[in-house]
């Protein structure tokens, strides 16, 4: 190990050294950009967020740049980042924990009224009553209050084919980005095939399993719920569509079916998403069947 | 049963195993959630203390669903070897806990013993373990299994390449397969958990893996995490698959959520003996996780812990390859932040190790959790020096299709260098072969996807 010059990335690395039992700490493989000389004139730095800036190799000496540049093209993963070390490079550190401080902004967003206002969807509330408590008691998340209760005995259509519901669930940007592309094409789809349908409206902190207690009052075949998935790192705004036949208490997840992902931003796009959700719905009304009974009666008979 | 103590001049008293198992427990929001818990930090210590004297015979005689109720309790009670138990039974709690860490206790001992140990007492000697503890006990358990290569290896530490990709691209999947396996990610399980449950599109990705294993001649096994009956349809179909897998609740109830039962498994693992691709014995992957049985609904007024113990002992059942909690992954209303998540990472490691089971761990957190990637690098460094078979490897740790945070291909790596640990055996020699690692480093070459680009 050349040792000559005392410095401190001198003194890591043998602590490093010493730690590794083998000891075989390679020098270091690429050297870490010099610090510019001009500091004087200020730091002025493009957004690292853009999609253009995410894209950049990090590979010191790919073998094949140009099929490394391809490779990264087809998946969102964070590929193609290279290293120091065994550790990311610090421009890829630094852009992940962007993205884990932007993605915790989502968790506590609110669905935008207009967007509700714009289908004509009223309001109602699950029993929880802060967005703390929705993290941590899921069990009141699937429970309507009583006033909601009372709201959707009131306001609703009972006993239609299909009753779509919305709710916010972790994240209210899937709602405000993907419902106002994806409702339209669930519609049309369902009323072409000449389905009837129950009235929608829009549930604050809401779970999956909430379909349940609904469906107590409104007796529909097939319930849907358009739900925001917890955010990840680089998606924060996917929604799934949750279904079920006839939900009613007792009803689990093995008697519901999703489709999941539902996002402009590198998931199944609404056009797509939304056409999976009529056919589930229509495969679900054909067998009167959901989840793992749709799955045995769809493999038997068809 | 009395069940009682004074503490500080104070008398708490238990009215039953199942509820003080559950006070015992250290702090964890799931607990909260399901209004089990301790009411103070004095009960729980007064739960602990009584805990402490309970009898390994109590805690059989107590399962936390009786055996009519639920298969899961007795499989796990049929398990038990009679003769093993009868040795130990008297054992009080607290007792377990020194044996298990004393210094004239070798893993061979602890290997025996495990065969007459039930769930709830696994459980209950956790509860009375300071992390240090676990760590000391797990660090002693050696389990190794075989599929086409051999986890759990003293000096080794494994990586599930982790690819996972929001549709099911393969060959986005492909490009992560390839970044991971130039960081030396992948010799424990090429496992993707697909986004698509349909036969086509599991099937597809089954073909893509095993197309990839035989084009580089890489050492591993083939898994994709679908529900267990469209891997069994695509395995009656000669898919070409390596490792079963299925997520496990501890209950019957919380299983049949999943979709599953004792039943269906062990029609599984009876087809996975005739018609998987691998040679073997080992053939199946599991994942578990504190509070499945609480979202599922079917606890049974439990606490998560004892649940999770559960798990394990109807994994065991199965003779499986590779087991892992994912121990952050459902959320803050089980584990709220990184000191519970962390307790629980070492609690599961040390009790599927007790269980006899190979087991990993999925160190990872959701962005709705108190923690951050940070919290979660630190639990992986505590959890390799206890002997942890095997992490995740994930782009970066973003899991782009389950939306929550994990470890990473660089994670693997750097373990592996801070703890003077190995790939698999077989695995490393490839990688050398490749000429991707040296002497147990990444070389120059490594850290590069296309370099997979040459075939
Ligand atoms: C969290 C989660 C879970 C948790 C749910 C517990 C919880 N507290 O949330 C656990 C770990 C238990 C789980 C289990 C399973 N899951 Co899951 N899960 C997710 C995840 C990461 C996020 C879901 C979410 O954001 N929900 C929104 C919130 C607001 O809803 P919630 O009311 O809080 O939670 C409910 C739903 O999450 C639902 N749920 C979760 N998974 C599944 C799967 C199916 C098929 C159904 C019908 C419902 C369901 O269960 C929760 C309780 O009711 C998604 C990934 C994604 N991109 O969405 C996968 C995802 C939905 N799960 C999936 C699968 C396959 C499963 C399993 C079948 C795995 C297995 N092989 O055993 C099991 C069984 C589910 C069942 N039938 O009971 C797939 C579904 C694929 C598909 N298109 O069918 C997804 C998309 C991930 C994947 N690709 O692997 N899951």
């Amino acid at each position: 190990m050349d040792n000559k010059e005392i410095d401190i990335q001198a003194i890591v690395k043998e602590i490093m050294a010493e730690l590794t039992q083998n000891g075989a700490i390679d020098p270091p493989q690429e050297n870490p950009s010099p610090i510019p000389e001009q500091q004087q004139a200020g730091i002025d730095l493009p957004d690292p967020s853009l999609p253009e800036n995410r894209k950049k190799l990090g590979v010191a000496n790919p073998y094949d740049p140009e099929g490394l540049r391809n490779l990264c093209s087809t998946t969102s993963a964070r590929l193609g980042v290279g290293r120091a070390g065994p550790r990311p490079r610090t421009e890829t550190l630094l852009l992940f924990q962007a993205d884990h401080a932007i993605t915790q902004d989502a968790i506590y967003g609110e669905v935008d009224q207009e967007v509700l206002d714009k289908f004509a969807l009223f309001t109602v509330h699950s029993q929880v009553e802060s967005r703390v408590q929705y993290l941590l008691r899921p069990d009141l998340g699937r429970l309507l209050n009583e006033e909601s209760q009372a709201i959707i005995a009131e306001r609703c259509e009972k006993n239609p084919q299909v009753q779509i519901v919305v709710g916010d669930g972790l994240s209210a940007a899937a709602i405000n980005n993907n419902f106002p592309l994806i409702y339209p094409v669930i519609m049309e789809g369902l009323k072409a095939a000449n389905l009837s349908l129950g009235t929608p409206f829009f549930i604050k902190n809401a779970r999956v399993g909430i379909i349940n207690d609904i469906n107590e009052i409104i007796k529909a075949d097939v319930v849907v719920i358009l739900i925001g998935e917890r955010p990840g790192l680089g998606i924060s705004d996917a929604m799934s569509a949750y279904m079920g036949w006839q939900p009613a208490h007792g009803k689990t997840d093995a008697d519901r079916d999703v489709v999941c992902m539902i996002t402009m931003n590198g998931g199944t796009n609404t056009l797509e998403g939304g056409a999976f959700v009529v056919e589930m719905v229509k495969k679900t009304l054909k067998y009167q069947a959901s989840g793992i009974a749709l799955r045995e009666k769809a493999g038997e008979t068809g | 049963m009395l069940l009682r103590t004074k503490l500080f001049g104070k008398t708490y008293e238990f009215g039953t195993i199942k509820e003080l198992l559950a006070k015992a427990n250290e702090e964890k929001s799931g607990d909260r959630q399901a209004g089990i818990a301790a009411e103070s930090a004095a009960e729980r210590m007064a739960a602990k203390h009584v805990l402490a004297h309970v009898t390994l015979e109590t805690l059989r005689q107590n399962p936390a669903i009786p055996h009519e109720r639920d298969e899961v309790t007795r499989v796990i009670d049929e398990g038990v070897n009679e003769t093993i138990y009868a040795e130990i039974k008297s054992m009080q709690l607290g007792e377990l806990r020194e044996w298990l860490l004393a210094d004239t206790t070798t893993s061979a001992m602890i290997r025996r013993i495990s065969n007459g140990l039930t769930a709830e007492m696994i459980a209950g000697v956790a509860k009375l373990m300071s992390n240090l503890d676990l760590m000391i006990a797990a660090k002693k358990i050696r389990v190794t299994a075989h599929c086409n290569t051999t986890i759990g290896l003293p000096g080794t530490l494994s990586s599930r390449n982790q690819p996972n990709h929001p549709t099911d691209s393969p060959a986005g999947i492909k490009a992560s397969i390839y970044e991971g396996l130039s960081f030396g990610s992948g010799d424990c399980v090429i496992g993707i958990n697909p986004s698509d449950d349909s036969l086509s599109s599991v099937s597809r990705l089954f073909e893509m893996t095993h197309q990839v294993i035989t084009t580089w001649k890489i050492p591993t096994q083939n898994s994709v995490l679908a529900h267990i009956t469209t891997q069994m349809e695509a395995l009656k179909r000669g898919v070409p698959i390596d490792l079963l897998f299925q997520s496990l609740a501890g209950s019957e109830k919380a299983n049949q959520g999943f979709g599953i039962s004792v039943g269906l498994l062990d029609e599984a693992y009876q087809m996975a003996r005739k018609y998987c691709n691998s040679n073997g014995p080992n053939y199946f992957y599991f994942e578990t996780g504190q509070g499945t049985a609480l979202s599922a609904g079917a606890h049974e007024g439990a606490d998560q812990l004892t649940m999770e113990a559960r798990c394990y002992g109807l994994a065991r059942r199965y003779h499986p390859f590779i087991v892992n909690t994912v121990v952050g992954f459902i959320g803050p209303e089980y584990l709220y932040d990184s000191v519970q998540i962390t307790r629980a990472g070492l609690e599961d490691h040390f009790m599927g190790k007790l269980t006899g089971i190979p087991m990993g761990c999925d160190a990872c957190y959701t962005n709705h959790a108190v923690a951050t990637q940070n919290d979660i690098e630190n639990l992986a460094v505590l959890l390799t020096t206890t002997g942890c078979c095997y992490f995740m490897g994930v782009p970066m740790g973003d899991d782009i299709m389950l939306s929550y945070q994990s470890t990473s291909y660089h994670d693997t790596a750097s373990l592996r260098q801070l703890l003077g640990l190995r790939p698999i055996p077989e695995f490393e020699a490839w990688m050398e072969d490749l000429g991707l690692m040296k002497d147990g480093v990444l070389t120059e070459k490594a850290g590069d996807a296309s370099f997979f680009l040459q075939k």
